[in-house]
């Protein structure tokens, strides 16, 4: 069958003031008609650029330099502006990531839908409505009629992402092309999300090209994968063995970045393959092999020839002199990569094995709610948002609690609870043994030294006009620490141990790559040299190989300064990979909290499961076997949360029973697995029964 | 990097490369930005040469500006009255001189006590919030209800309007633009991330309003300045041209165009034009310097 989308040799430069960025280098795809490819490879790479230069949406200075790209027969590189407003939109169509920005707030979804229809198609007002209504039914909207009305700010992330794809389907396009579509939205609802996009697939018999930088969205959905790093395609296959038996060094890599593939039940904690170094800088591309200066079997050749583009069999192509793995040899993808070197297994949560049962820090019937206030200068109280309800935990010294759940679940208000930038509605937070609500204002500032918070965006969270040197001394300053080269050394000494050069110092934050910038957080952050860390979503902006180099780090840190960490995340992996013990947030609830694996292998609550679930595995065979399942449905409200059980309304199990009454923490293990569901997906252990009935009090 | 050993710890030591080109200040990137701009440096010219012709001028071309001489009276340009005189019999390009250097006193004077208390205010206002920002912001809203202009005569009716005098007046009623445009800001800043972080490390609220909130809208403060000094100018020579201005025998540069205007119908146009352009440049060359500060400042925080 002739290729849907041919492109051949594509060049796409951009300009800048003073250098030019050879963003895409002669890259070569193809895509059949219904067929799904994924473009994944790390920021930078070129994968949104390649879509955006099929699409001729290039950032200002961007244009296509050389090659061609044929759809369905006409070359749409060489075609005029105004022609191309033809294919845009209606030959193919575009979802971007995300989807309140690329929605017009003035304008109902329906007008919006109905334009491209009236553009490409010249309907007429009602017919153009009629069909945005027909498309939003088919993405999924409920009660489309109604909705054609609304505006993009009355419907949620999920809704909104709907809505763009039923704007990019109205016009029926041969190929979507999908630019990360899911990255800005909830495990939960990207799982939603793929799925329709796959189903549309089927149902309409269009190709997709699924561009992500996530390996586990791309197993699941696409027949066909092409890794891109610094703008040239390095390897493409079809899905199943590009996971199976990856033939690029680079390709190895990210896998063995992954968290999931280094944590599993019976062989511990492995530590996290990093690739070294940084992507190179495409204004001026390195001579040779573009990833020769990370590869760790990069030879002499590797450094001043550039190879091309070998077939490996089985239509199999990848760009490398020494690739790794076997021609035609197909491993058990469970079995680890023959290149891996052997490692030492790490004990479970850092240094779980120092981790004493002494608890750092114990949090009791912690309850914050955020009062919704009108009126400017009365502030008449009209409603109350439920943010953390009822929530206790402990910490025990040296070790790693994981804290989980969909976005706002309460989480973070958790973790600026305990760092003191929120004052508790009630219940008592014990750090140390002090009770932080005991504290007076004075004596809460002393404390800052005990918690520290990590940010998710290290960048936002340093003063812009500040040096490093500046940003690192603040701490020190505000707590009177040290004589100021007692601050220098001390300074230069935590920059060493998170790897950054001391000439680190004299620079601004936006001199650094996103990791460099989280190495710093990290150091800002035990500058005072704190018991606890409180780390909010430290790796989910960043890249696989990047988040691997940081976590890494943060075990080094943990061991040698046995610190306390409280890992908030959404991204169950990670913090699988990271915790020693889960807690599974809902809707300002502590639904199962446990050891980590634990919760992770034996869940209790339908909502761990459900969770478990959607958060997409880089394992083809694994991510096409759990079709539907996962958690469905949107996060209710935290003004007005459900009775009884709050995940009632999702839970696929739900009764009566949970409408009416809320289900209490309770053990399922003796060693400490409590959950909080009337209908647990298993009973408790037969010697929980036996303590509880004997009434020995279970201690959390 | 060979055929690195993989070994625990170094590889995640990897610290990457920095940059490569040399660190530079804060500075020198936002003057390098600066100086592209060529209307600035027009700007720039310009301030310069009027702020010479009227400090260093006097010492050069010495004339008699506290006497009256009513025989040399609207003498029309030519040989020792390079632009004639006034009515007084002032020679109106030494007039022109000692008037400048009051103009631009009171300009930048002004326009310094305006920007200093609007931004304290407005910062202090923004970072507190709730019934603080509120009251505060109520004062600020209800001085100015009160046009700017009333005010000033008001307050320079009751006192005798010295320099010093006109430019408290003047720093009085201009502050209050400059404190809403802060608030304004430190709004947005005061929930930066941070400033969020310096809590948790345990800082009060004055190092969060001096050491982050006000440093970082030092570009809209600045450039807000910049604007302010041409006010303060437009509102002096305002209040110069109702006669309420400066005292003769001093004068300013509104007070100078005022006087010109009474002999308009005589034809007198060099009592009107010298100050009248002093006036146009100065203000023109302030706009283009607050035009290029503002790009100054937003472009040098970027990766250039």
């Amino acid at each position: 069958m002739a290729p849907l989308l041919d492109i051949q040799d594509l060049h796409t430069e951009i300009r800048l003031r003073r250098a030019t960025v050879h963003a895409i280098d002669g890259v070569n795809l193809q895509v059949a008609p219904g067929e799904c490819l994924g473009i994944v490879g790390e920021s930078g790479s070129g994968k949104t650029m390649t879509a955006l230069s099929i699409m001729r949406l290039l950032p200002s200075g961007g244009h296509i330099t050389a090659g061609q790209i044929h759809v369905d027969g006409t070359d749409i590189a060489a075609l005029s502006e105004e022609k191309m407003d033809q294919v845009r939109g209606n030959l193919i169509g575009m979802i971007f990531q995300d989807p309140l920005t690329s929605l017009n707030p003035t304008w109902t979804i329906g007008d919006q839908i109905a334009e491209s229809v009236r553009l490409h198609r010249g309907a007429s007002k009602e017919q153009a409505l009629k069909r945005a209504v027909e498309v939003l039914g088919l993405v999924g909207m409920p009660r489309p009629a109604e909705r054609v009305g609304n505006y993009p700010h009355q419907l949620s992330g999920g809704m909104r992402q709907r809505v763009m794809i039923a704007m990019a389907l109205a016009c029926e396009p041969k190929l979507l092309i999908a630019d990360e579509p899911t990255t800005a939205l909830d495990v939960t609802i990207q799982k939603q999300i793929l799925e329709l996009i796959d189903s549309l697939r089927h149902k309409l018999g269009m190709a997709v090209i699924l561009v992500t930088h996530d390996l586990g969205v791309i197993a699941g959905r696409a027949d066909r994968v092409a890794v891109m790093y610094a703008g040239r395609i390095v390897e493409t296959t079809t899905t199943e063995r590009l996971f199976e038996n990856p033939r690029h060094p680079y390709t190895e890599a990210l896998f063995e970045a992954l968290p999931e593939k280094a944590a599993d039940e019976a062989a511990g904690i492995k530590r996290l393959y990093n690739i070294p170094g940084q992507p190179p800088d495409l204004t001026v591309p390195p001579p040779g092999c573009k990833f020769a200066p990370r590869c760790r079997y990069a030879q002499a050749k590797c450094k001043e020839t550039e190879p091309s583009l070998t077939e490996g069999g089985a239509s199999h192509e990848f760009r490398c002199f020494f690739p790794v793995g076997n021609v035609e040899e197909v491993k058990d993808p469970g079995a680890p990569y023959a290149s891996v070197p052997p490692q030492q297994p790490e004990a479970a949560g850092g240094n779980g094995a120092r981790a004493t049962d002494a608890p750092l820090l114990r949090v009791d019937h912690l309850v914050k709610n955020f009062t919704v206030t009108s009126g400017a200068v009365l502030q008449r109280k009209v409603g109350q948002v439920s943010a953390v309800a009822d929530v206790s935990f402990t910490i025990p010294k040296g070790s790693t609690f994981g804290l989980v759940g969909e976005s706002g679940c309460g989480k973070t208000t958790i973790g600026r609870l305990i760092v003191g930038l929120e004052k508790p509605s009630a219940g008592s937070i014990v750090l140390g043994g002090k009770d932080l609500a005991d504290m007076s204002s004075r004596e809460r500032r002393r404390n800052s030294r005990m918690v520290q918070l990590m940010f998710q965006d290290s960048y936002a969270s340093m003063d812009p006009r500040m040096r490093v040197a500046t940003i690192l001394r603040e701490p020190m300053v505000i707590q009177h620490v040290g004589s100021r080269s007692e601050q220098q050394k001390r300074i230069a000494a935590m920059l060493d141990e998170v790897g950054l050069p001391a000439a680190a110092a004299e620079r601004y934050p936006h001199e650094f790559s996103g990791g460099q910038r989280q190495r710093l957080g990290l150091a800002r952050a035990l500058m005072l040299r704190p018991s606890m860390i409180v780390a909010d979503e430290p790796v989910s902006a960043l890249d696989v190989s990047i988040q691997a180099q940081i976590l890494n780090l943060m075990r080094d840190l943990q061991r040698e300064h046995s610190l306390t960490y409280l890992f908030i995340s959404h991204d169950l992996s990670v913090v699988r990979y990271m915790s020693s013990a889960i807690g599974v947030m809902y809707l300002g609830k502590l639904v199962e909290v446990g050891p980590a694996s634990d919760v992770y292998f034996r869940p209790v609550h339908p909502y761990t499961r459900g969770l478990i679930d959607t958060v997409p595995v880089a394992d083809p065979s694994l991510e096409r076997a759990k079709e539907h399942q996962g958690v469905r449905g949107e996060l209710p409200s935290a003004v007005a949360p459900p009775s009884g059980c709050r995940f009632r309304t999702r839970c696929p199990y739900a009764q009566d029973l949970c409408a009416a009454q809320e289900p209490p923490l309770r053990p399922f293990t003796t060693g400490g697995h409590l959950a909080a569901c009337h209908f647990p997906l298993r009973q408790p252990d037969a010697d929980v029964e036996r303590e509880v009935a004997t009434g020995t009090e279970q201690t959390a | 990097m060979t055929a690195t050993t993989p070994t625990a710890t170094p590889e995640a030591r990897a610290p990457g490369a920095l940059p490569a080109s040399k660190p530079r200040s804060m500075f020198a990137r936002g003057l390098e930005v600066f100086l592209e701009n060529k209307l600035a440096l027009v700007g720039v010219t310009i301030l310069v040469l009027i702020a010479g012709f009227c400090f260093i001028g006097p010492l050069v071309y010495h004339t008699d500006q506290t006497h009256v001489n009513l025989a040399n009276e609207n003498l029309p340009p030519g040989p020792g009255h390079p632009l004639g005189t006034d009515q007084n019999g002032y020679d109106v390009l030494g007039r022109l001189m000692v008037a400048g250097q009051i103009s631009l006193e009171v300009g930048l004077a002004a326009a310094i006590i305006a920007t200093a208390v609007g931004t304290v205010w407005g910062a202090i206002s923004g970072y507190f919030g709730g019934v603080t920002d509120a009251v505060m912001m109520r004062l600020v809203d209800a001085m100015l209800a009160i046009p700017t202009l009333f005010l000033a005569l008001v307050i320079v009716s009751m006192f005798p309007p010295t320099e010093i005098e006109i430019i408290l007046v003047i720093a009085l009623t201009s502050w209050l633009t400059t404190s809403r445009l802060i608030r304004g800001e430190a709004l947005s800043l005061r929930v930066r991330d941070y400033v969020q972080a310096m809590r948790v490390m345990g800082g009060g609220s004055g190092r969060a309003v001096f050491r982050h909130i006000a440093p970082n809208a030092v570009g809209t403060i600045i450039v807000n300045a910049t604007f302010q000094v041409a006010d303060a100018i437009l509102l002096v020579v305002a209040l110069s041209y109702l006669g309420l201005g400066i005292r003769p025998p001093q004068t300013d540069w509104g007070g100078m165009l005022n006087q010109g205007l009474n002999a308009v119908y005589d034809g007198y146009w060099w009592q009107i034009f010298p100050a009248g352009i002093a006036i146009i440049l100065v203000v023109v060359a302030i706009n283009f310097i607050g035009d290029a500060l503002r790009d100054a400042f937003e472009v040098r925080l970027q990766r250039r």
